[in-house]
């Protein structure tokens, strides 16, 4: 029952989006900040991705890269990004509009900024079918309430006559959705699209983006900082640290085999709620690197308490695993390995020698 | 009176704060109508507890942690905090219990005075206070400083925007803490930090409050962080209470079914379990004209006509557990009356 509008064929058997070396560097007052540095992976049609990663690790500048939303000033781009085998990185924004809506569209974080305030909803929802589809008015209109049926809002006819204001942020949030929707984008990004929800507003939101993706065969991009929305809504997680791509498996593959200690970390940092209260937290310790001076090796190293010497010096080349070549990782010794274990008895021995040492120089 | 029940409130000596029939309304404009941010809710803290507040936004959890500061005061109920009915207080008075309970806010950055250097923002209670001489009161901010995990030399030449949000709600948390208070009410405080460093914040509040034998109020929308600081969860829904446990026992075992779909609403990190969830419809309905009966009738998937017409009472459960629902997950154990 979705308002199915066929963007037009183009190489249908090639991956849907390719990125190689994506780079994206902003000049500052302070320098040049890396906010995205060397970023290559392949999306196929109809999947589902989460990008995931911590406030700076260039996960929304990475999304806004590869739908050409950055400012023109200041911006140095590099790399390659093919959306359906055509190079799209070197678009202008005027070049951008005929992707923009038909081929990628995108929601955002906060439902309250995002609209217009003073268009009625319809209007908003009826603009981009008039521009980039060319409908007549009345057909834009008509559409439009589909859409806003399809995205669950009751009573949409009244709905369409209505102002932001006069709903609530998860409606805001499904209005925001049926815009994005409303040409019938091949790829749909969602950058944090229920982190300024409620938790049960945010599961009916996220339920509601798989099930039109799924109707759709859309591409479904989520960006979050929540390692618990990927989990039930993603085929495939890119884990983004310090401006670069260090772990890429599918969603079952990371969380069954996690290699990179950063994303281990992550999801030990999680209060869980099947823990006891009071259970002590796992934390990281330290922050996310500056970015205008990374620090050079494995951009994880200072932060990491399995680093040696090696992770300090050498950058660790994004790899995959011997049993799944679709399972990347960028680490020297990564979770499971001899060398990760060896760290961990080596830790395990400092914290005892540490106590031994305390208890003794307490008993003086 | 048709208020939410008040057979949790405990008979302790070592009730440190105490709230009963808190009443908070806002007027809407001029036009005659009224917010009901909170609707006559009570609630006990014990010394050295915490005290847990969760439910989503608009339920009244940070309505009733101000409340409590009397920031603003309250339309109508009781809070006597250390024996002490703050809402008859005035004028110095006032000032001088609120230096006794300090408050941790949501956005660590803009809690601060953006042109003062760190170090005089946590001294600044003592200057008001007048507590010590100079250098007493050096000695304290900087082992306080030291003590939540920032430089004194640093603070001492830097402004807030020179420090990352996780570093700023650790100087709050300083700046609440140099004039000993008993209570601390923390408003969402990790929510606005990244995973990894609200897990350094929220290790703190542990280590700060066995130190200090602090008693914390802590208000979120996070389920899992709530339960993890808590030592009694008390669920907000529409200004009312629903439910009261102890932090273990609520998330084991929830009766209220409001509390039932906030748990399962929440995002697993793992693949495995998170498929087979279902969420409830709609959102809650306004504060300015809430529901009769219980609020959460419109919502709530056993809903039956009693619950549109009855507010339920809290009920006893279970050992320290109680739930204001006619139809509770739970079969209530009759009490002696109190």
């Amino acid at each position: 029952m979705s308002t199915q509008i066929q963007a037009t064929a183009r190489d249908i058997d090639g991956p849907l989006l390719e990125l190689t070396d994506v780079t994206t560097h902003f000049k500052t007052p302070r320098g040049l900040v890396r906010a995205v540095d060397g970023v290559s992976f392949v999306l196929d049609r109809g999947k589902s991705l989460g990008i995931v990663g911590e406030s700076g690790s260039g996960k929304t500048i990475l999304s806004r890269s590869i739908m050409g939303l950055l400012p023109p000033r200041g911006t140095v781009r590099g790399g390659s990004i093919k959306f359906e085998g055509r190079e799209i990185g070197n678009l202008g924004r005027k070049q951008m509009r005929g992707v923009w809506g038909k081929e990628m569209a995108m929601i955002f974080q906060d439902p309250m900024t995002s609209l217009n305030p003073v268009m009625k909803i319809g209007k908003q929802i009826a603009e981009p079918l008039q521009i980039h589809l060319g409908m007549t008015r009345q057909n834009a209109w008509a559409t439009a309430e589909r859409l806003l049926q399809d995205v669950r809002i009751p009573e949409a006819r009244r709905r369409l006559d209505q102002y932001p204001h006069e709903m609530s942020g998860g409606m805001r949030q499904r209005v925001m959705i049926a815009i994005a929707l409303a040409c019938g984008p091949t790829a749909l990004f969602a950058d944090e699209p229920t982190t300024a929800l409620d938790v049960t507003v945010q599961a009916q939101i996220l339920d509601l983006l798989g099930e039109q993706r799924r109707d759709r065969n859309m591409s479904l991009i989520l960006v979050t900082h929540d390692l618990g929305v990927v989990a039930g809504h993603t085929d495939e997680i890119a884990v983004m640290y310090g401006g670069k791509l260090v772990e890429k498996a599918s969603t079952r593959g990371l969380f069954a085999n996690m290699k990179m200690p950063y994303t281990e970390a992550l999801l030990l940092s999680i209060p869980k709620l099947e823990d006891r209260s009071h259970t002590r937290l796992s934390a990281i310790a330290g922050r996310p690197p500056d970015l205008v001076n990374p620090p050079t090796g494995c951009r994880f190293a200072p932060r990491c308490p399995y680093a040696a010497d090696k992770c300090r010096n050498e950058e660790p080349p994004l790899i995959a695993t011997a049993e799944d070549p679709g399972h990347l990782y960028a680490c020297w010794y990564p979770v499971g390995s001899a060398a990760y274990h060896e760290a961990k008895v080596r830790i395990a021995n400092n914290k005892a020698g540490l106590a031994t040492a305390a208890s003794a120089a307490g008993g003086n | 009176m048709a208020g939410t029940g008040k057979a949790h409130l405990r008979d302790s000596p070592d009730v440190l704060l105490r709230i009963e029939d808190l009443v908070v309304e806002f007027p809407v404009g001029r036009t005659g109508l009224k917010v009901h941010a909170v609707s006559g809710i009570s609630l006990d803290v014990l010394r050295g507890e915490t005290l847990g507040l969760v439910g989503e936004s608009g339920c009244g959890k940070s309505t009733t942690g101000r409340a409590i500061m009397q920031l603003p005061r309250p339309t109508s109920g009781s809070i006597q905090f250390e024996g002490k009915e703050l809402t008859a207080m005035t004028g110095d008075a006032m000032r001088e219990a609120r230096t006794r309970m300090q408050m941790i806010f949501q956005d660590p950055i803009s809690s601060l005075n953006p042109r003062r250097k760190v170090r005089q923002i946590v001294m600044e209670p003592l200057n008001i206070w007048k507590r010590g001489t100079d250098a007493e009161r050096s000695q304290k901010v900087d082992g306080i400083l030291e003590e939540v995990g920032i430089d004194p030399m640093r603070a001492a030449e830097s402004q807030p925007h020179q420090f990352s949000g996780g570093q700023c709600q650790r100087i709050s948390i300083a700046r609440s803490l140099v004039l000993d208070p008993s209570l601390i009410i923390c408003d969402e405080p990790v929510s606005a930090l990244d995973v990894s460093v609200q897990a350094q914040v929220l290790n703190l509040l542990e280590d700060l409050k066995a130190e200090y034998g602090l008693t914390l109020i802590f208000i979120a929308h996070d389920l899992a962080v709530v339960k993890n600081i808590s030592d009694r969860v008390a669920v907000m829904y529409l200004g009312k209470i629903c439910e009261v446990a102890p932090s273990d026992v609520l998330y084991e075992s929830p009766a209220h079914h409001y509390t039932s779909v906030l748990l399962n609403s929440i995002p697993v990190p793992d693949p495995e379990v998170a498929v087979t969830k279902t969420s409830i419809e709609g959102e809650p309905p306004s504060p300015v004209l809430p529901p009769p009966g219980c609020r959460f009738n419109t919502r709530c998937p056993a809903v039956q006509d009693v619950c549109r017409s009855e507010e339920p009472q809290l009920r006893a459960v279970g050992d320290g557990h109680f739930v204001a629902c006619h139809f509770p997950t739970i079969t209530p154990v009759e009490l002696t009356t109190r």
